[in-house]
């Protein structure tokens, strides 16, 4: 695929975000997805290609009423609507289709209508870590974080300040959830979850979804949007099971995905002006600027901390204010696209001046699945 | 559910779960390779032979990293840990450290551990691991 061959047309979050009992989990989806072809002005019958995690593309498609040529629901977790992205790219560029919508749909936190979450006690994760009491994401993701913080000599105080940071920006944004400034001594002093981490560390649980409506760029003049382009992309799997991983300062998912984002899309790191890196919990953001390359292996902290990330700085990221105090239905992927398209276009709430490139990094499972999108204000 | 969830015994890991029954740690190496792997497949992940053998590991293992759950489980009594283990033979485990206080200060990341074996049911039992006694 040609960087910049695919553009996104139509982009639109959910019509309330947070707390949204009135609605299931497929009404989500078709909430945000209406919004998103409201967006773009379309209709269900203009719409041939369907992806979606969560719920199936047959349950999507059915509600909507959209007759697919093309379907993908890889579910590899919060980061699917990424990889998504990237395989509507190669389709719409391989003319299996025209114009494809993603959605995304989840009742996290008020639960109408979603899915069980269990773990199939014959699977591997369920014979060699659920008997260990794992209880969600606050128990697994976290694990490699000690050995992390030893091999660098990282501080709490330090990934404290990632919460502090992002709701820097989340105070700069009328849909964020939290938006009262918190300090480290805050974050330090919140209840503990999972020690090392404390409450203020770990992604807020909310209801909520997103829309994204991409086709070729060389239609993008009968959209009245402005078309933010996709230069590159990037995905990879490693393993379900956080205890499986194979280096717990870094992640190989991370790095291989990242790796083929940047050289597909031909750019360079400097040539960055946006940066999403998807934060379930506030290590994240420090491994993702690590195996992305932005800095040196345990800098990652230290970067965060000295504000380079945070408002002013040279490197603005997790605009929107991130998993930890925008939103988190439980696959934040999507809100991170969502951010990385309104800054490209330069309607964001807290927007960052002329972003040319824009990069959107998601993780799914506990390190276990990786996403990279770049994107740009204009065709290379 | 009040109990902690147990395995669902497959038949590509039935000699796991045989050997913590009858107090074995056993994993997994390939003979061609030469690569020590877990969890348990009859193949090595490495280079994809089947020439792989079972064995009995030392369990010996050391402290890789962890978090101590603050949060009400089934089966579990707040703070405890849940671990992950460097054993001897270069595999890693997810596991419950035991038989110490469940602190930060005495769960020291590559304190010397070894495994022990508690029994569940007639034919669950789980390899947990306690602070080493005994010299490596």
């Amino acid at each position: 695929m040609k960087p910049g061959s695919i553009a996104i047309v139509g982009a639109a979050e959910t019509t309330e975000l947070g707390v949204i009992p009135n609605m299931s989990q497929i009404q989500l989806h078709a909430d945000c997805a209406l919004n998103a072809m409201r967006d773009a002005g379309l209709k269900s019958s203009d719409i041939d290609g369907l992806a979606c995690a969560g719920e199936i593309p047959t349950n999507v498609a059915h509600y909507l009423g959209i007759v697919p040529q093309w379907v993908d629901g890889t579910a590899v977790g919060g980061c699917s609507f990424m990889l998504h992205v990237r395989h509507a790219t190669a389709a719409i560029s391989a003319g299996l289709c025209k114009t494809v919508l993603i959605t995304h749909g989840e009742s996290g936190r008020s639960r109408i209508g979603a899915l069980p979450r269990t773990i199939v006690p014959a699977s591997l994760q369920g014979q060699f870590e659920a008997p260990f009491g794992i209880m969600g994401p606050p128990t697994m993701f976290t694990i490699p974080v000690l050995r992390y913080l030893k091999t660098y000599g990282v501080t709490q105080e330090q990934l404290a300040m990632v919460a502090v940071v992002q709701r820097e920006w989340a105070a700069k944004n009328p849909r964020a959830m939290m938006k009262d400034p918190i300090t480290v001594d805050d974050v330090l002093s919140s209840r503990m979850i999972a020690y090392p981490f404390r409450l203020f560390m770990c992604c807020l649980v909310t209801d909520g979804g997103g829309a994204l409506i991409l086709t070729s760029a060389e239609r993008v003049r009968d959209f009245p949007q402005k078309p933010v382009y996709i230069l590159g992309s990037g995905e990879s799997v490693e393993t379900p099971m956080i205890s499986q991983m194979e280096d717990f300062t870094s992640s190989r998912a991370f790095r291989v995905a990242g790796k083929r984002a940047f050289e597909s899309a031909g750019i360079r790191h400097a040539d960055v002006d946006h940066l999403m890196i998807y934060d379930a919990f506030a290590h994240l953001p420090i491994y993702g600027l690590e195996d992305l390359g932005f800095v040196g292996r345990g800098e990652g902290a230290a970067f965060i901390a000295e504000r380079n990330t945070a408002p002013g700085g040279k490197l603005p990221l997790n605009t929107n204010g991130g998993g930890l105090s925008y939103t988190h239905t439980g696959m934040y992927g999507m809100f991170a696209l969502q951010e990385s398209v309104r800054q490209v276009r330069g309607t964001a709430p807290a927007q960052v001046k002329d972003v040319q490139v824009a990069v959107c990094h998601g993780v799914g499972g506990m390190f276990s699945a990786s996403g990279t999108i770049v994107m740009a204000d204009r065709r290379p | 559910m009040t109990e902690r969830p147990l395995p669902a015994i497959t038949p590509e890991t039935r000699h796991f779960w045989e050997g913590t029954r009858s107090g074995e740690l056993r994993l997994q190496k390939c003979g061609a390779c030469n690569q020590v792997y877990f969890p348990p497949r009859p193949f090595c992940p490495r280079c994809a032979s089947v020439a792989v053998e079972v064995f009995r590991a030392s369990g010996r293992a050391s402290l890789y990293s962890y978090v101590i759950h603050h949060r009400p489980v089934p089966g579990f009594v707040p703070p405890y840990s849940i671990a992950v283990v460097q054993l001897e033979e270069g595999p890693r485990m997810m596991t419950n450290i035991v038989d110490v206080a469940q602190t930060p200060e005495t769960l020291q990341l590559d304190m010397p551990l070894e495994v022990v074996f508690e029994r569940m049911t007639d034919e669950i039992s789980l390899p947990l691991f306690r602070p080493a006694r005994s010299a490596a």
